[in-house]
């Protein structure tokens, strides 16, 4: 069993209330980084620790914070990002409804950390009732003296706000959040300027996730090297992994970076294996926006190599045999599921999800779905596979923000990897049309 | 002061300017085209994607090459950039896309559209786009809205560059409604737009628009573009400045518009009653004929010679030529 740092005592009574959270060591981070630490001290340690932002690029936290501009008498924010919407990631949602004061002392560390003196949480507008957990947890943290002024008598100031979203994935984005968040329509801004420069209401602001946030508690109680010490190479520290799909034990595991797949899939400690004695057939690792990988390159790379559960591992051989870390939103799919249909659903998402400013992705995204619905439901051409990853191709890259990417990339992979069955699905239209129609795809790369 | 490289080409521009408009300062046929970029319009551009450029290298302290192709109306220069426009495969194969993503969704109803001749994305997709499509799905329709008796809302044909919106913004000051409504390739222009109808300048939404959503509807179905004559004039206007084109069909006007530079874009706003109210001759004070540049269809009307200059008449069709070697142009100056 790997160490938790994170969810230790997610499953304790009342952990959501403040006097329980206390007793289990809650808001040591707080006094320790207010009374005995400067904000550089904070930052540095956050660097040491070599925490990777965990909403899906990776980003290093500590080299992030450094980045963040400091003009003279000008204020700065801090934003986390707690706008999940990736499908098939969960983990944000239950860290927060579960462990509360986790983020709010993490925001309370962080935003010191920064010299943020007014700090925003922008939360899903569908998680309602996780927004009236979290304001309880403020209000809580307010009265224990943690936010308003002079907090713990060191004169630092912070007021903490939870901001709910109106229901738009592309709000996750960070520069569309933070236009969201002005009370403006969620468009993603072109970079230059990236928002450590020029982010909300124009000023320097740092936007993070709710688990990079999080994970700074641990960081400053334990100190960054104790941190660097779990996980492998530079994917350090716990990953909350939200396991869905053909499971037989879905559900939220926090691991120590470096664990295998393979373990992570079959073990009883984690998922427990494919439910119903049934094989894997693909893994979607880090959320709907990460290239599908077939069983065989997500147990092994294609060197042979086992596939560990880190930053690099998973991305090694690139996009043409591996595939990304992500949100953390690993999707298991057993033989019975259809690459093809898979593929349209993900696809419709993103159609749907797309905000139509710039042309690939508001006329590329709704392309790709009609081709895969049409060749889902037996009127496709064999011209319509290079089609899809022609027009993928087209817009990865070329759009103003990663949804792009995010709509492309699976359809190219599952191409790339599932070709026979998208060619299946054109030579035998009729039968593939059929509800729960599969065809076992026999090449993995050709 | 920073210098950069475009196609091989040295200019040195101001610090924070745009590569486009550092591009257009040497002018000619490798400025990048530009769909939803106004100059006069602050927030506009980065959207349409037309303009990409690669980057061959950031900067003298930098000279790393930028990953992805930027949109270059949006991306200030930096001393030392190396930028590759028509030089780069990569940017021309892009552009084809976008060209392919902008028309997919277009109705390309142009036999019927008043903006055939004067149209950008007409222009683009001649200069840039393939003759065959891939598109074998449905287009996208909208419910019709009906946006006042001056102004045509064809939304169908709209390619969302939102050029009109910050016009209601900024020069129109309507109440901000909605910019834009909806997500995706179902977002529409709408009500935000019927909002500033009765403002004086709502007008100028027409000569933003690069394509044929929004027109002009006392000019509608009265004439193609190219068989009218542009004429520069100006009038006494109390409200604005007064600088138009006149469009001459004959006698009469057809069509009040502002002046357009090179690259379609208007640099003094005029009122609605110049607009759709002053159409008599005596209205105005002619000053003489406009000058229509780049590749429209309008300046192939042989109305007016071209000036003699290499990057103008390389870009001419070939008919235009061939009038041009019986009629030597004019030589100015």
């Amino acid at each position: 069993m790997g160490r938790k740092l994170l969810t230790e005592h997610i499953n304790v009574e009342g952990i959501d209330t403040l006097e329980v959270y206390r007793k289990h060591g809650g808001y040591r981070s707080v006094e320790k980084a207010l009374k005995t630490m400067t904000p550089d001290e904070v930052v540095e340690e956050v660097k040491k620790s070599g925490l990777r932002g965990r909403g899906g690029a990776g980003f290093p936290t500590g080299m992030k914070w450094s980045f963040l501009a400091k003009p003279e008498g000008v204020p700065r924010y801090l934003v986390c990002n707690a706008d999940e919407s990736e499908p098939g990631t969960f983990k944000d949602r239950q860290l927060m409804s579960k462990l509360p004061h986790l983020l709010v002392e993490g925001m309370i560390t962080s935003s010191y950390a920064l010299g943020a003196n007014t700090s925003y949480i922008y939360i899903r507008g569908e998680l309602l009732y996780v927004l009236r957990i979290l304001e309880k947890a403020i209000a809580e943290a307010y009265a224990a003296g943690f936010l308003g002024k002079n907090i713990l008598g060191s004169g630092y100031d912070l007021d903490l706000h939870v901001h709910p979203g109106g229901g738009a994935y592309i709000c996750g984005e960070e520069t569309a959040l933070l236009e969201s968040l002005e009370g403006k329509r969620g468009n993603p801004r072109n970079k230059p300027p990236f928002p450590a420069v020029q982010g909300l209401y124009a000023r320097p602001t740092v936007v993070n996730n709710v688990e990079s946030i999080a994970a700074v508690v641990p960081i400053i109680n334990d100190g960054g090297e104790e941190y660097a010490k779990i996980g492998v190479g530079r994917s350090t520290g716990t990953k909350l992994f939200s396991a869905c799909g053909h499971l037989n034990k879905p559900g939220i595991y926090e691991i120590e970076l470096g664990l295998p797949v393979e373990e992570f899939i079959y073990s009883d400690e984690y998922c427990g294996g494919i439910w119903k004695g049934r094989d894997l057939k693909a893994v979607v690792a880090g959320g709907s926006s990460v290239p599908i990988l077939p069983k065989d390159l997500i147990l092994k790379t294609a060197a042979g190599e086992q596939r560990l559960m880190t930053y690099e591992s998973l991305s090694d051989g690139g996009f043409v045999t591996g595939t990304m870390l992500g949100s953390g939103g690993f999707i298991a799919m057993d033989e019975t599921t259809c690459i093809v249909r898979n593929t349209w659903s993900f696809s419709r998402f993103y159609h749907h999800e797309s905000c139509g400013q710039c042309s690939p992705c508001r006329e590329g995204t709704g392309w790709l779905e009609k081709v895969l619905h049409r060749l889902e439901h037996g009127h496709g051409h064999m011209e319509d596979i290079d089609l899809l990853v022609s027009v993928a191709k087209q817009i990865e890259g070329n759009t103003i923000c990663p949804l792009g990417e995010a709509a492309a990339w699976p359809v190219a992979a599952a191409v790339r990897h599932f070709r026979d069955e998208f060619e299946w699905h054109v030579t035998h239209a009729k039968e593939a049309a059929q509800p729960g129609a599969v065809y076992q795809s026999k090449s993995v790369l050709v | 002061m920073a210098k950069i490289t475009f196609d091989g080409i040295e200019v040195e521009v101001p610090d924070g300017t745009t590569i486009l408009n550092a591009a257009r300062q040497i002018g000619g046929s490798i400025v990048p085209p530009a769909m939803c970029y106004y100059t006069p319009l602050k927030g506009s551009g980065g959207k349409c994607r037309a303009c990409l450029v690669r980057v061959a290298a950031g900067s003298t302290k930098d000279p790393r090459p930028m990953p992805k192709l930027v949109a270059s109306c949006v991306t200030p220069v930096q001393d030392g950039m190396v930028v590759e426009n028509t030089k780069s495969e990569q940017v021309l194969d892009v552009r084809k896309g976008i060209v392919e993503m902008l028309l997919i969704n277009h109705p390309l109803d142009c036999p019927v559209c008043d903006q055939a001749g004067e149209c950008d994305l007409q222009n683009f997709a001649f200069e840039h786009g393939v003759s065959t499509t891939r598109y074998q799905e449905e287009r996208r329709t909208f419910e019709k809205i009906d946006i006042g008796p001056l102004i045509q809302l064809h939304m169908t044909r709209c390619i969302l560059c939102y050029r009109c919106v910050y016009t209601a913004d900024q020069i129109a000051k309507g109440d901000r409604v909605h910019g834009v409504l909806g997500r995706g390739d179902a977002a529409e222009i709408g009500t935000y737009i019927e909002n500033i109808i009765d403002n004086d300048f709502s007008g100028n939404v027409i000569d933003v628009c690069p394509v044929g959503a929004l027109t002009d509807k006392t000019f509608r179905f009265k004439q193609r573009v190219w068989f009218t004559k542009p004429v520069n004039a100006h009038r006494d206007c109390p409200k604005c400045a007064g600088n138009v084109t006149l469009w001459y069909k004959g006698k009469d006007v057809l069509r009040v518009t502002a002046r357009k530079n090179e690259y379609g874009e208007v640099n003094e706003w005029i009122c609605n009653e110049c607009r759709f109210d002053k159409k008599e001759t005596a209205d105005w004070t002619i000053e003489g004929p406009a000058h229509i540049d780049r590749s429209s269809v309008i300046s192939a009307n042989h109305y007016e010679l071209p000036v003699l200059n290499q990057s103008v008449i390389a870009d001419l069709p070939e008919s235009t030529q061939r009038d041009l070697e019986k009629n030597p142009p004019l030589k100015l100056g």
